[in-house]
């Protein structure tokens, strides 16, 4: 099967650079799967939980805030965050979950907007994180 | 001529100091080693993102509120230094070229506030009152959210209208001898140059649009540009170390020799005195 090359670059480095045969990630408008010799392509990343496929063996990665560029059979995900799932501290994402949850139910009752945005995108990266974990640990 | 065990002493406290130093600077090197390998590893994703950023331009941006240029009435800048100190002039050229720039924005009449990232750029404007907001010990730990967090109030005070103008002030590392203290302006973001003639064969799919886009990675950008600079600020306050612990020790030997030298001399002394004593000692026994 042709494939494609993957690079997930993060600031603190590389985090993937590989060929695989599919990848899917979380488009800011949807998912979508890139296969080899696709289109020249370029959209932003929203958090979630990115996967890709190399020799039957599926991937899960959790990316949180950038975009993806492909061209010349290059898939690259330029993201803030990159945490392949059998990496993450699920304990951690729990509780940083609640921890939000909590404040952003706090705040409903007084509606005040300050840090909602920020707030809400922490939950979503934890969210994002157990996810990514909960599919790895299932896939073993 | 100072007693014997004052020189010792001296001698004693100066060797310790130059131990102190010279750990210093074997500490400085290691962590400078860190700093670089971070640059070194962010350097992919800054290029990649100039490229991408390169291939919306034209067009898409404008509209943008991130890139709207209007009348500066009042100019943010964020001085960026390290929090420790014992690093020769670094933090202080920072903070001079700081100084420099809010009195001549001042003679042009333009309101000034200050942002301080690092603990030697807080103190040192403390009195001032100028400052809006500060972030203390984060320069240790070389993480992404920092810079967001400062980013994202940049953008805040720059969308509100607080601030018609961002501007960084910090050190940029040239060399292991040299880092320069610069000013770039973030905000607002002035688009990269365009190189539009260099032939854009590819056409590219873009979802959302390419406007869309942009409006979601200005924002990434800006993150870019501040851990761009606090990793630059990070290597060069470790090279700055390195050369100031480099050279107080070779201060703390040049001391030891001279006090060496005046310990050997007052040991002379005290010895020919006590040979005059003896030698008078004998020459009153006989007469």
């Amino acid at each position: 099967m042709a494939q494609i090359h993957l690079e997930v670059v993060t600031p603190s480095g590389p985090v993937v650079s590989e060929d695989v045969d599919i990848v899917t990630a979380p488009g800011s408008s949807g998912e979508f799967g890139v296969l080899a010799n696709h289109a020249p392509f370029l959209t932003t990343v929203k958090t979630g939980v990115l996967h890709y496929r190399k020799d039957k063996e599926l991937k899960y990665l959790m990316v949180s805030g950038g975009f993806a560029e492909v061209s010349d059979n290059t898939v690259t995900f330029l993201v803030e965050i990159a945490e392949y799932g059998h990496d993450i501290d699920v304990p951690r994402a729990l509780q940083a979950k609640e921890r939000a949850e909590k404040i952003l139910a706090q705040q409903q009752a007084h509606d005040e907007n300050v840090s909602r945005v920020q707030t809400t995108s922490a939950l979503q990266r934890a969210m994002a994180r157990i996810a990514a974990a909960e599919r790895c640990s299932k896939q073993l | 001529m100072p007693g014997l065990k004052e020189v010792k002493n001296k001698i004693e406290g100066v060797s310790k100091t130059s131990q102190i130093t010279k750990a210093m600077n074997m500490v400085a090197s290691a962590k400078l080693r860190g700093a670089q390998q971070r640059m070194e590893a962010f350097r992919p994703y800054a290029a990649k993102f100039a490229g991408a950023m390169q291939k919306l331009s034209g067009g898409a941006g404008a509209g943008q509120p991130l890139m709207a240029v209007r009348e500066v009435q009042s100019v943010e800048l964020i001085v960026i230094t390290s929090d420790r100190g014992l690093c020769g002039s670094f933090n202080a050229n920072v903070i001079s070229k700081a100084e420099k720039l809010i009195a001549q924005y001042e003679r042009e009449g333009k309101k000034v506030t200050l942002v301080t990232v690092g603990n030697k750029a807080t103190r040192a404007f403390k009195r001032s009152g100028k400052i809006r907001r500060s972030f203390t010990d984060i320069m240790g730990t070389f993480q992404m959210f920092n810079a967001r967090r400062i980013a994202e109030e940049a953008a805040e005070q720059f969308l509100s209208k607080a601030a018609d103008q961002v501007e960084l002030v910090y050190a940029r590392f040239k060399s292991l001898s040299a880092q320069i203290p610069t000013q770039e302006t973030l905000l607002p973001i002035i688009r990269p140059a365009e190189q539009q003639d260099k032939a854009n064969p590819t056409e590219y799919l873009f979802e959302p649009s390419p406007a869309e886009i942009l409006e979601n990675l200005l924002p990434l950008y800006l993150n870019v540009q501040v851990f761009h600079a606090m990793l630059e600020v990070g290597a060069g306050e470790q090279a700055a170390r390195m050369t100031a612990m480099d050279n107080a020790t070779t201060a703390c030997g040049d001391i030891i020799k001279e006090l060496k030298q005046l310990y050997n001399k007052a040991r002379q002394a005290a010895i020919t005195g006590d040979l005059m004593d003896i030698v008078g000692g004998a020459e009153a026994l006989k007469g």
